[in-house]
């Protein structure tokens, strides 16, 4: 994992889609742009989706790292990618 | 053992999991922390695992701050289609939670109106209605139901919403609105919009002289038959109702429902336009009908906007205004209900 701050972290892995991408959009409107949210995400649905939506909104999908519990964590920065 | 946490020395009797840590700590709505360690964040499900040493530099944060309201996980869920909306997001659902709109008539056009902005999660709905619910207004009055019929048509509308969305706080004014209330009516929580959802002429000239005095922006509507109109007004730009139609029609020459019926589902379309443009003047999204008077006709299905200009003699919102007290206009045919 990256050393550089991390702002804030949210945990999707309770929910499924579309809260999944809600819970993730809520985090990133409460950071400033080019700031990082770390976000653990089951494998399968979330995974293949909310990268994808992420990155059609405009941020930038810095890392995906598959977790020794077979869950997901995606780093993202806010606007990384407009 | 010493360890810092968000820049300060705390003394710790053993050595403890970072869970505890923020239990020790009493750190609230620990759900919305992140929490680092010595620069490296440790996610969630690892807080019991992840054991704190001496020196070690803590930094928790919450991620859901800004001093603002934030939304439960109810509401994330219960607006969850708005909020994946990139022109709303959490922050325009925050938004329409504390924004006011009074609803004045909750008729045939207030009720659709009312139904969405509360389904919205629009904070506060002012309703203003003198009348009582009949059996003859279930054919287009949504908000009421068979039960009903006696009761306030504004009790009736308030426990309708407060079954649909309990974020939603509902004002009542069970008056006849008229140059001697509406001022009050509206500053009574000083509401950011206003819905036309009145079927009388007189009631719509004075929504429109109100809305224009005390600079508060409103959405217009008329129904007939199979066919409607509505317009938004907001201060400062475009024409106001008066711009347009400038008095009521002579006595006799304008048709009323009752005189002419109405398709139910008229008042639909038309009142769910009027919660339409409520949400986006609060949300700030999209062009609104100002400078535009958008005409339906449901036989043919054609929508039609109708460019409209501003009336530099407008008696109330032009350079030289006559209008410059509220004041009743005669209503120039029955009352229609």
């Amino acid at each position: 994992m990256s050393a550089e701050n991390i702002a804030a972290f949210v945990d999707i892995t309770d929910v499924i889609c579309p809260i999944t991408f809600v819970k993730v959009k809520v985090a990133l409107e409460d950071i400033d742009a080019g700031e990082l949210l770390a976000i653990r995400m089951n494998d399968g649905e979330p995974v293949r989706n909310v990268p994808r939506s992420l990155k059609d909104e405009g941020h930038l999908v810095a890392a995906v790292e598959r977790r020794v519990d077979g869950t997901f964590t995606v780093l993202v920065r806010k606007g990384g990618n407009q | 053992m010493e360890i810092q946490v968000n820049g300060k020395t705390v003394q710790l009797e053993k050595e403890i999991a970072v869970a505890e840590l923020l239990e020790h700590l009493r750190v609230e709505a620990r759900q919305y922390v992140s929490v680092q360690v010595n620069g490296l964040f440790v996610a969630r499900d690892e807080f019991l695992a992840r054991k704190l040493a001496a020196g070690d530099e803590v930094e928790f944060l919450y991620f859901m701050g800004g001093g603002s309201r934030s939304l439960s996980n109810e509401q994330l869920e219960r607006y969850s289609r708005h909020i994946i909306l990139r022109e709303v997001g959490a922050k325009g659902q925050k938004r329409l939670l504390d924004a006011k709109v009074l609803i004045i008539g909750a008729g045939g056009l207030g009720s659709p109106a009312a139904m969405y902005l509360a389904a919205a999660g629009v904070g506060t709905i002012g309703l203003a209605d003198f009348d009582a619910v009949e059996l003859s207004n279930l054919q287009r009055q949504i908000i009421h139901a068979t039960a009903d019929v006696g009761k306030a048509k504004v009790e009736s509308a308030r426990e309708t919403i407060a079954t649909l969305n309990p974020d939603v706080a509902v004002s009542t004014y069970r008056e006849r609105v008229s140059a001697a209330t509406i001022a009050d009516i509206i500053k009574d929580k000083d509401y950011d919009f206003i819905i036309d959802g009145v079927d009388n002429f007189s009631a719509k000239f004075l929504i429109n002289d109100a809305c224009v005095l005390l600079k508060k922006p409103f959405s217009h509507a008329g129904i007939l038959q199979f066919i409607g109109q509505t317009m938004t007004y907001v201060p400062g730009t475009g024409p106001c109702y008066r711009c347009i139609f400038p008095a009521p029609p002579p006595a006799g020459t304008a048709p009323t429902c009752r005189e002419a019926g109405v398709l139910g589902a008229m008042a639909g379309i038309a009142g769910t336009i009027q919660a339409t443009e409520a949400l986006k003047y609060i949300l700030g999204v999209g062009e609104l009908l100002t400078g535009n008077i958008l005409v339906i006709d449901a036989e043919t299905m054609e929508f039609r906007k109708v460019r409209v200009a501003h009336n530099g003699n407008c008696r109330v919102c032009g350079d030289n205004p006559a209008i410059r007290e509220l004041f009743d206009e005669e209503q120039p045919v029955c009352e229609t209900r």
